[in-house]
């Protein structure tokens, strides 16, 4: 049953990855559908067994690699982390390929997408269920691969090939970091199997080796590079650039990959190795802070923006620094907890946002959208719930997932965790106001569009409106249902040894703390509500008096252009160097360019001997033959016989 | 030995100056009369080596036979006169040059060679005198030698075939009897019976 | 004064120097480094018959006999061959045989 929860989805994208243009397009997408459904339906049995009644899982598929010391299996390890994953990832998967049956509709090459889809479902449940980090690595890299794959899918825009190179690339820079972590714990532990690393971890403290001529501590330096890939993969701050001009692709995409899945990768990698980074402190206190950065640093450029799925991109890098700043400070069940619910509303909130653009002709810009409400009632209330839920609103799931972690950063007691505290409460503020702002500036007051467009509006067909309401009930209900078992009083029953944790301290926070996430809700909401439905002029007056800012904030405080100058363009610079001068004129002018040339130079000075008169030639004979008669008398064998 | 001293002189200088005036010659008919003297006096020169028999050989086949031949050509082809051309001069200097360098060279060669022992004396003796040369000749010819021979004969063959393949010319509206067909007519292609109208006449 | 081997060689020299400049001095007449050809033969002919003689040994006649041979064949194909070129040409002007030129 477990490997059919893997394989299925690999066994749709290779019936429709090579056999697409045969079956058709319909044949393809119910096919992998459904095997999608299937496997959700498994992954839940599969929870159900493994995370509720106990059942811990171990499979060996095959052998992989064995050379000297390096032996890496296939493998499925099943318990509960992996459980909650494969519900997470599967259940949303097959909502979302459901909902591309309708949104995709019209496309032309629809067999690709489906097969690209299953593709990635596959990499990443190959992720979840490694059982060392080799494993671990395929499947990160083949997220990566199936990320670069969709986000180009129209890859006759120029802007979506653009996209999907620099992700791949920020992604790639986070992989080099984790790619010399596996190395690290391979030559600290002679081993890649997880079992094996937390055995042998608490001997390594304090063990220092040498890198790059200083002697560092080896758990330190082992968590942190692992970290910087996971900072890669979940667009933290710093290797953030991509995720936002991910939003190329088509819309399934965005709320299958970049909210609910692949860039969640990076949270169930800490989670997974959180008995390492137990022993690291300076790696977590690292992972925290940035997570509150990215928490803040992301909510701000969400605030400006002006095309929806831009903003529902900023706000997944801020989420993301939520459940990283939980991890930090060794929450890692609430840190996954957010995974869980986060993955319902903000797939919930990418899928409704892309029945409004489907439903508006393909129009992404807020300012020229508005009093949607009346017209698209059904959608309304699906985005009102996902809204409700990723600010926090009380008894959603988000108030019960977001409001425990930021006061867990509280409660560790800490410099760090106060830091993390103070990012995520000012983080939840601005999450309410680009929330409500986003509603408003849809759902309220006048169309701004155009007549023709909103006659054409309607609501979106049931492939597309089924999988917004399973969602929207994650996103109600999943935080009352699930809490006790992630972060309440059931917690270590539940996890058991999948992850740490310690037991719960939240008996005795002091009453503003608890209600400091609700209150700076509320303030961002009725700061929206002011500006956006009071007097909707006055943004317009900010925005006259603080242009600069304004930009600041849009441009997400610089950092593309800021990477463009300092890595992009000197690299552009080199390549072109070395194409034309050091290829073109140097290997290409010694090797076989230079050769010809010369060799036809050459050739036409010798052909001007070639006179064609038969006594030229005898000339040049005679005097071949004297030569050789003088050489002879002179040099050869001597005269005496 | 004063005698074929001096014929041997008298033959020599001949020859040299004959082979000159071949290259010097303007008129090519002249050339190659010239050249019929060298051989001439070549033969002459094999006769005091006491190889009468090739003497007479290059007299009949050579000079009779190819350098007539020759002026055969000459005169079929012809030719105008030869003038001394300009460029003669500036080639003429480094030719010479080279030509000498290589005259001296030979010259150098054969003097400093030291004469094997094996040679029994410096004169031309010819054998004792129980045979004459072309009996010696033939008797080593055709024994040891005629493999040889054979190759020469077939060496001929070729050349002969080579001519004529080359330079037989079918004119095109010269009429030739073929004696076969003419012998091989049958009735039917000779014969036409035509049934002809009264008055009206063949067409 | 005795003949012996070294003067018959230096003929022979001679005429093959005077059949080498034959070659390429003359400028006119393709008929004409034919004819050099022959005085290089019959310097080498010379010289076999010379050592033969000498030496007592008939094998050089036989040799010369050879390159008698050889050379009247030579001589035939390339008279023909020059008739040939006549014919297609117009001309055996040396100086305008230069169809080789590369």
């Amino acid at each position: 049953m477990y490997q059919a929860i893997v394989f299925l989805p690999l066994a749709g994208a290779i019936f429709a990855g090579f056999f697409g243009r045969v079956v058709g397009a319909r044949a393809c997408e119910v096919v992998t559908t459904t095997l999608l459904f299937v496997a959700a339906f498994l992954a839940w049995v599969a929870f159900y067994q493994v995370a509720i009644d106990g059942q811990d899982v171990r499979i060996e598929l095959l052998d992989w690699i064995h050379s000297g010391e390096l032996k890496t299996f296939w493998s499925l390890r099943i318990d509960t982390l992996t459980a909650v994953m494969l519900v997470v990832v599967t259940t949303v998967s097959s909502v979302v390929h459901l909902y591309s049956v309708g949104y995709m509709d019209e496309d032309p090459h629809k067999e690709r997408f489906f097969a690209y889809l299953s593709l990635f479902t596959f990499a990443m449940l190959t992720l979840v269920t490694a059982d060392d980090l080799v494993q671990l690595f395929f499947g990160w890299e083949g997220v990566g691969l199936a990320s670069y794959l969709l986000i180009g899918f129209w890859y006759q825009k120029p802007a979506a090939n653009a996209a999907a190179i620099k992700a791949f690339v920020v992604n790639r820079v986070g992989d080099f970091g984790f790619a010399l972590g596996i190395f690290a714990i391979f030559v600290v532990f002679g081993a890649v199997q997880y079992d094996t690393i937390f055995a042998a971890a608490p001997d390594q403290v304090g063990q220092t080796m040498a890198f790059l001529g200083y002697q560092v501590p080896v758990l330190e330096l082992i968590c942190f590079l692992l970290f910087m890939g996971a900072m890669g993969k979940s667009a933290q701050f710093l290797l953030h650039t991509w995720l936002p001009d991910a939003m190329e692709g088509p819309t399934p995409v965005s709320a299958l990959i970049h909210a609910a899945t692949m860039v969640t990768a990076g949270v169930y990698m800490v989670a997974r190795l959180s008995p390492l980074f137990e022993l690291a402190p300076y790696a977590l206190a690292f992972v925290a802070i940035i997570g509150g950065t990215s928490a803040f640093f992301a909510a701000t450029a969400a605030v400006v923006q002006t095309d929806i799925k831009r903003v529902i991109a900023y706000s997944t890098c801020s989420q993301l620094g939520y459940m990283f700043a939980a991890e930090g400070v060794g929450a890692f069940g609430a840190g996954m907890f957010h995974l869980f619910t986060h993955a319902c509303f903000k797939a919930l909130l990418f899928l409704c946002a892309g029945a409004v653009i489907h439903t508006l002709a393909d129009n992404q810009d807020m300012r020229r959208m508005g009093g949607l409400r009346k017209v698209i009632p059904f959608t309304w209330v699906m985005m009102l719930i996902g809204s409700l839920a990723l600010t926090g609103f009380p008894l959603t799931s988000g108030f019960f997932s977001k409001d425990f972690i930021i006061e867990t950063t509280y409660g560790d007691h800490t410099a760090v965790g106060l830091y993390a505290y103070l990012t995520t409460l000012i983080a939840a503020f601005l999450t309410a106001l680009y929330t409500w702002r986003m509603m408003f500036m849809t759902f309220e007051g006048n169309f701004k569009g155009g007549r023709k467009v909103l006659e054409h509006a309607h609501e979106p067909p049931w492939t597309m409106g089924v999988p917004l309401v399973i969602l929207a009930a994650g996103a109600l209900f999943a935080g009352i249902g699930f809490q006790h078992l992630f972060i309440g009083a059931d917690q270590t029953g539940f996890w058991r040894e999948s992850l740490v944790t310690h037991e719960a301290t939240h008996h005795d926070l002091p009453l503003w703390l608890t209600l400091s996430p609700t209150i700076a809700m509320t303030a961002g909401f009725l700061i929206a509500w002011y500006f956006y439905m009071w007097q909707p002029l006055y943004p317009f007056g900010l925005l006259k008096r603080f242009p600069a800012t304004n930009k600041f904030f849009l441009h997400a405080w610089y950092f593309d252009a800021l990477y463009d100058f300092l890595f992009v363009r000197p690299a552009k610079r080199l390549g072109y160097v070395l194409w034309k001068i050091g290829d073109g004129k140097i290997i290409d002018g010694l090797g076989p360019d230079g050769i010809s040339a010369r060799v036809i130079d050459v050739t036409n000075r010798v052909v001007r001997l070639q006179t064609g008169y038969i006594y030229h030639y005898a000339f040049i004979m005679l005097i071949g033959v004297a030569l050789f008669i003088t050489y002879f008398i002179f040099a050869g064998g001597g005269i005496a016989p | 030995m004063m005698l074929s001293a001096l014929f041997f002189y008298l033959f020599a200088v001949m020859c040299v100056g004959a082979a000159f005036m071949v290259v010097a010659a303007k008129n090519p008919v002249h050339a190659v009369l010239f050249l019929i003297l060298a051989f001439f006096n070549a033969a002459g020169l094999f006769v005091l080596l006491g190889a009468e028999f090739l003497a007479m050989i290059l007299v009949v086949v050579y000079v009779g036979a190819v350098l007539v031949l020759f002026l055969f050509v000459v005169m079929m082809l012809d030719v105008d006169f030869a003038e001394l051309r300009a460029g003669f001069l500036k080639y003429l200097s480094v030719g010479a040059t080279v030509g000498l360098l290589l005259l001296v060279e030979l010259v150098f060669v054969v003097g400093a060679w030291i004469t094997a022992p094996v040679l029994v004396s410096d004169l031309p003796t010819p054998p004792a005198a129980e045979v004459s040369n072309t009996q010696a000749l033939g008797e080593i010819l055709y024994t040891r030698y005629v493999y040889l021979f054979e190759a020469a004969g077939l060496i001929l063959l070729v050349a002969m075939i080579g001519a004529i393949v080359l330079t037989l010319h079918h004119k095109s509206d010269v009429r030739r009897q073929s004696i076969a067909a003419q012998v091989g007519r049958t009735r039917e292609m000779a014969v036409e019976v035509v049934e002809v109208e009264t008055g009206k006449g063949l067409k | 004064m005795i003949i012996g081997l070294s003067h018959y060689l230096t003929v022979a020299a001679i005429l093959f120097t005077i059949g080498i400049f034959g070659i390429f001095l003359n400028r006119k007449n393709v008929i004409v480094i034919l004819m050099s050809i022959e005085l290089m033969l019959l310097a080498v002919n010379i010289n076999l018959v010379a050592f033969s003689s000498f030496h007592n040994d008939l094998v050089g006649q036989v040799f010369t006999l050879i390159v008698l041979t050889v050379a009247a064949a030579e001589a035939a194909i390339g008279l023909a061959i020059i008739v040939v070129y006549f014919r297609n040409r117009g001309t055996i002007d040396v100086a305008e045989i230069d169809l080789l030129k590369g």
